[in-house]
């Protein structure tokens, strides 16, 4: 369960979003400067709305009139940026394991091992991120969320940097990942094609929502 | 729904397994070179590179064959200004990195009122001529300077000190490191610190484990143009703090004392201060390098 209702004043825009969901995937539509990156970053906690309140898997991070806001450490939210945002000087183990508070410890390895074989990168351990396709690094970015078990998992344009031959496949791979492990996510994209996987989808314009179609 | 994840993703590695592409015309550029025009670039470089060259041959040229090395460097003047200058440099690099860091952090991230102002505040001395810096500092802490009836009231004389020469070098060097690392910090990707809060890292813990490792190359660069800067530390110095053996003579002015009295010493430390000098310029192109190629992915 989602719950976000953000207002924030910019210069020459304003952020205004309400929206509730309850699907496992939902997704942001909407073009480039809309204010889906901005609302997802509201989520994240990275943007500190003017008012608002946003609910996340039942726990309360963020709400004006009571005067909480929760800092992104406290919120555990998986963050994915669209252009993944690898920590460049640490390897794929490194990356994954970023979150975890021992990472050497035996139960944090294995962890680490599951998740790699889950998103298909086992055997590229060592490897630093400049070393690894697009399609990898995504998949790395993934792991690195999902390693601590957020409450949601917040995707910003999860496919827009990858090749157009690929894209279909990952975005099967991110259903079966989803399938598996059993996380609540929601995505921003421009794509209708990506907004067609989410169960529900809310249409970004000019910083409002447009239209709010049912269930798919 | 079968087949395992790494084939679903039928990903192509990345694009520098074509190196042939990409290696070529830069290499048809280079073979161009020798036209009637080319040939006079050469000459005008190969001038250049003689003028850089020949002070530098004759330091060593008097130095090396004639053993001067091993007679000279246990004469005091000589032994009291490397133990000097190591000792002052190391000091102003440590300030460098104790204020300057911080410094750097606030001018790359923090919007306030007066940033603009207190950015080219700090970068001022990188552009002032070194006697404009050695009056200024007398004039703020001299004995009869702006601050002086205060410190002395403290007990503290800082005019003619090692503490004077520390003083100078890092108005006129510590800019050096901070320019450098701002922009540094300017780009580090602030999605790198949002990631690893997400994750539960805490800001100081991402600042050390995320921002700095990724500023690195920024940082060495910065702190090694700092260092080099207050190793070759003399107009300001020598207004400020004086030319005392053992006390403020660090080896700039150590040259310019011995240059009538002992010539031999003098050249003895300037061939010292060539030889490190182009041994930093050289690590630091490696280290600057190699971590950049870390760094850039």
């Amino acid at each position: 369960m989602l719950e976000v209702g953000i207002f924030k004043h910019f210069e020459g825009f304003t952020l205004d979003v309400a929206f509730r969901t309850e699907a496992a995937l939902t997704a942001l539509l909407g073009p480039s400067g809309s204010g889906k990156s901005l609302t997802l970053r509201a989520i994240a906690g990275a943007l500190r709305p003017d008012r608002g309140r946003i609910v996340i898997d039942g726990h309360l991070v963020f709400d004006t009139d009571r005067g909480i806001d929760l800092p992104p450490q406290a919120r555990r939210v998986g963050y994915v940026p669209q252009h993944y945002a690898l920590f460049p000087h640490l390897t794929v183990v490194e990356n994954v394991g970023f979150g975890l508070k021992d990472r050497r410890c035996p139960e944090a390895r294995r962890r680490i091992a599951a998740l790699l074989e889950l998103t298909g990168l086992t055997g590229l351990e060592r490897r630093r991120p400049r070393e690894l396709s697009g399609g990898q690094q995504q998949r790395v970015a993934l792991a690195r969320a999902l390693i601590v078990q957020p409450r949601i998992l917040l995707l910003d344009e999860p496919f827009a940097a990858l090749d157009a031959t690929i894209r279909a496949s990952v975005r099967a791979s991110l259903l079966e990942l989803q399938r598996v492990l059993g996380f609540q996510a929601l995505l921003v994209t421009h794509d209708p094609v990506d907004a067609a996987l989410a169960g529900q989808v809310f249409v970004l314009e000019r910083g409002r929502l447009v239209r709010e179609p049912s269930s798919g | 729904m079968s087949r395992p994840w790494s084939e679903r993703f039928a990903d192509t590695r990345h694009a520098g397994a074509v190196p042939g592409r990409t290696v070529q015309p830069a290499r048809l550029a280079r073979r161009a070179l020798p036209s009637p025009g080319s040939a006079l670039l050469l000459v005008g470089a190969g001038l250049l590179a003689l003028l850089i060259l020949a002070p530098v041959a004759a330091i060593f040229g008097r130095v090396l064959p004639s053993g001067l090395l091993l007679t000279t460097l246990g004469r005091p003047i000589v032994v009291e200004a490397l133990r000097l200058t190591a000792l002052t440099t190391l000091l102003t690099l440590l300030v460098a990195l104790v204020l300057g860091t911080p410094t750097a952090w606030l001018l790359a991230r923090w919007r306030f009122p007066g940033r603009v102002l207190l950015d080219s505040l700090i970068e001022l001395p990188m552009v002032l001529p070194p006697a404009v810096a050695g009056i200024g500092l007398l004039m703020a802490f001299g004995r009869r300077g702006l601050f002086g009836p205060a410190l002395e009231a403290l007990g503290i004389n800082l005019s003619f000190t090692t503490a004077a020469v520390v003083l100078a070098q890092v108005f006129v060097a510590v800019p050096f490191y901070v320019r450098s690392a701002r922009s540094g910090f300017l780009a580090v990707d602030r999605e790198l610190e949002i990631v690893a809060h997400t994750l539960g890292v805490s800001r100081w813990a991402t600042f050390w484990r995320v921002t700095v490792p990724v500023a690195l190359p920024s940082l060495l660069g910065g702190a090694t143009m700092c260092w080099a800067r207050a190793l070759g530390e003399f107009g300001a110095t020598i207004m400020f703090a004086g030319s005392f053996q053992g006390r403020t003579q660090t080896m700039p002015l150590a040259i310019y004392a011995a240059l009538e009295s002992d010539l031999e010493a003098a050249l003895v430390l300037a061939a010292i201060l060539v030889a490190v000098s182009f041994v930093v310029l050289l690590v630091l192109r490696q280290a600057v390098g190699r971590l950049s190629g870390v760094a850039d992915a």
